[in-house]
């Protein structure tokens, strides 16, 4: 299969990526090749296996929902960009 | 002028603190000096800290008089932390843009494990972006040089932990290995670079590439140096829902037990097309040598190892893409403006991620994105089902695994630009990953003036194991004596 520049402007924008037309060009092509090498796939047998997620083996791993001393506040907004008062400040949601 | 510690290592420097021989001052002034002498060479320190290393050094010097021989291992030993490791207060970057000039707010759990044991930081190191590379050349902040030939790359992606073992410049380091990232630049930087079993060291406080598969571990000079990093930093975290309960075996007590009786698989695959005839011969070689010892060694098959590349540059992309959604310009790191949100998140994370993290984050999300996962991302994990699977069953006829980290040795800077090219450097070291497993590699002579590194792959929670194969073999090799010329040159 093959890549269209518009498949690639659209997992751009599914991934947050301002790119330029010189990256959408580069990548549409190293994309390409990259899953035509990831082909290789289809050559294993998985029609009796199930997904593996995780290795570790441990399932639902719980704990006691005990309050605890965190961050703060302040901690916690001293690497933003940009703040107002004790909140994240973001631009406007609606263009 | 006190003794040089340039190329020592731990156990050697702890006997010299308890001894009086030295002080952990003594240690950071010369670890100081000899990386001002070599960093403009490697470029592998990102932040320094020295005045952090100067407390913590005190610090160590008053413990070890105060507790003496039951002062802990690594008490007053100088360290460097890959830049993907948090430490409170330190800049921190992950050799990106895009988190420049962030401090972190907390200390990862196997960086504070070595702070409660006395260790004194040097600094943190360079890396390829969020640990996304083989060779180091994807770091924002330039590539590092291998200390055996500056023109080369030191592997990647812990390139500045490994290179700063291999300069002398501290006796170990901590890096991370989602896909090969401790092993690869081991190879090839002449190190011993340990990998532990998935589970086995915290994950909290490592910035995460792809959840399921980083590990982290040291790079040392000798594999006994490996054990007692690893034994410091190995344990539960209730902190990390992935960090396995279940108790940590003492390496060192089995750690000179020797191979005698042992079985040892080979894995055929693992010698393919573009392994280099001398990184064949040396690791043949070092197969003979733990014979001799008393190993019986067989030739075992791993099917479907072909496929492990193109499982990893699914999976590890796909966790990518979500991991680093995080990086939004809004809570830390780099902020562009834009009209509305959206343009904000898209000109912040254009700008601030490099080329090969956006390639790595266009592939997962696309393997993740509706009417592909289930030809992509489902089939990838099912095929690492197959390959977890394979080694179970291998692992049912031998106690163990030796075969090549890295098919080639250092290569040059700038020779492979193609993605794909530089993908395969990990073809040897991304199945252990898929598959959770211990692996080590550790120097087994040299190719051309460059080093070539073994690679012990051990079953689940079998690091004890992983580690006394290792050992056993560097003794009797003589390649722990290993040392690259900067080490030879600081001594002269």
């Amino acid at each position: 299969m093959s890549l269209s520049r518009d498949d690639v402007a659209h997992v751009a924008m599914l991934a947050r990526l301002g790119l330029s037309d010189a990256e959408l060009e580069q990548y549409q092509h190293q994309l390409d090749a990259i899953l035509d090498a990831i082909g290789k796939l289809n050559e294993v047998d998985t029609s009796a296996v199930a997904e593996t997620a995780q290795v570790g083996g441990l399932v639902n791993v719980w704990r006691d929902d005990e309050p605890r001393p965190c961050i703060g506040t302040e901690r916690a907004l001293a690497n933003a960009p940009e703040r107002d008062g004790p909140y994240f400040r973001v631009a406007a949601i609606q263009e | 002028m006190p003794q040089s510690f340039v190329g020592r290592t731990i156990a050697e420097m702890a006997a010299a603190l308890r001894s009086g021989a030295t002080t952990a001052v003594q240690l950071l002034d010369g670890a100081i000096a000899h990386r001002d002498a070599v960093d403009g060479r490697i470029n592998a320190f990102l932040a320094r800290t020295d005045d952090l290393a100067r407390r913590q050094a005190q610090a160590a010097d008053a413990r070890i008089a105060r507790e003496g021989a039951s002062a802990p291992a690594l008490c007053g030993i100088p360290v460097a932390l890959k830049d993907v490791l948090v430490l409170d207060g330190v800049p921190t970057t992950a050799s990106s843009k895009i988190i420049e000039g962030f401090l972190p707010p907390y200390t990862g759990t196997a960086v504070q494990r070595l702070l409660d044991q006395g260790a004194v930081v040097l600094g943190k190191t360079n890396c390829d972006e969020f640990a996304m590379g083989s060779s180091n050349e994807n770091s924002a902040y330039g590539p590092v040089g291998n200390p055996w030939d500056v023109e080369r790359v030191p592997g990647g992606s812990s390139g500045g932990s490994a290179a700063v073992v291999a300069a002398g410049v501290v006796p170990y380091s901590l890096g991370s290995d989602t896909g090969g990232s401790i092993r690869q630049p081991a190879a090839l930087t002449g190190t011993v670079g340990f990998k532990p079993t998935y589970g086995r060291v915290s994950r909290y406080g490592l910035i995460a590439f792809a959840s399921s598969l980083d590990q982290i571990g040291p790079f040392t000079n000798t594999v006994e140096d490996a054990a007692t990093v690893y034994s410091a930093i190995a344990g539960h975290d209730p902190l990390d829902s992935t960090s396995s309960p279940t108790a940590v075996e003492d390496p060192m007590e089995t750690l000179r037990n020797g191979v005698a009786g042992m079985r040892l698989g080979v894995p055929r695959e693992y010698f393919v097309d573009g392994l280099e005839p001398g990184v064949r011969a040396r690791v043949e070689e070092a197969i003979e040598v733990l014979r001799g010892l008393g190993a019986s060694v067989e030739e075992v098959s791993l099917p479907s190892t072909d496929a492990g590349l193109a499982t990893y540059y699914i999976i590890a992309p796909a966790e990518c893409s979500s991991n680093l959604a995080r990086f939004d310009g809004v809570r830390f790191g780099m902020h562009v403006d834009g009209v509305s949100l959206l343009r904000s998140y898209l000109a912040t994370r254009g700008a601030g991620f490099g080329p090969e993290v956006k390639r790595r984050i266009m592939l997962g999300t696309y393997a993740l994105s509706s009417g592909y996962y289930d030809a992509y991302y489902r089939k990838a994990q099912k095929v690492r089902t197959v390959i977890a699977a394979e080694f179970d069953a291998v692992f049912e006829k031998v106690d163990a695994l030796v075969c090549p980290t890295s098919p080639t040795v250092a290569f040059t800077q700038g020779a492979r630009e193609d993605p794909i090219a530089m993908y395969l450097c990990d073809v040897l070291t991304i199945p252990v990953n898929l598959a959770g497993l211990p692996g080590i590699s550790l120097p087994c002579g040299l190719s051309d003036g460059l080093p070539v590194g073994l690679q012990v792959i051990g079953p689940r929670f079998q690091d004890a194991r992983v580690l006394r194969v290792a050992h056993a073999y560097e003794q009797a090799s003589g390649a722990a004596a290993l040392r690259s010329p900067m080490v030879a040159g600081a001594a002269a």
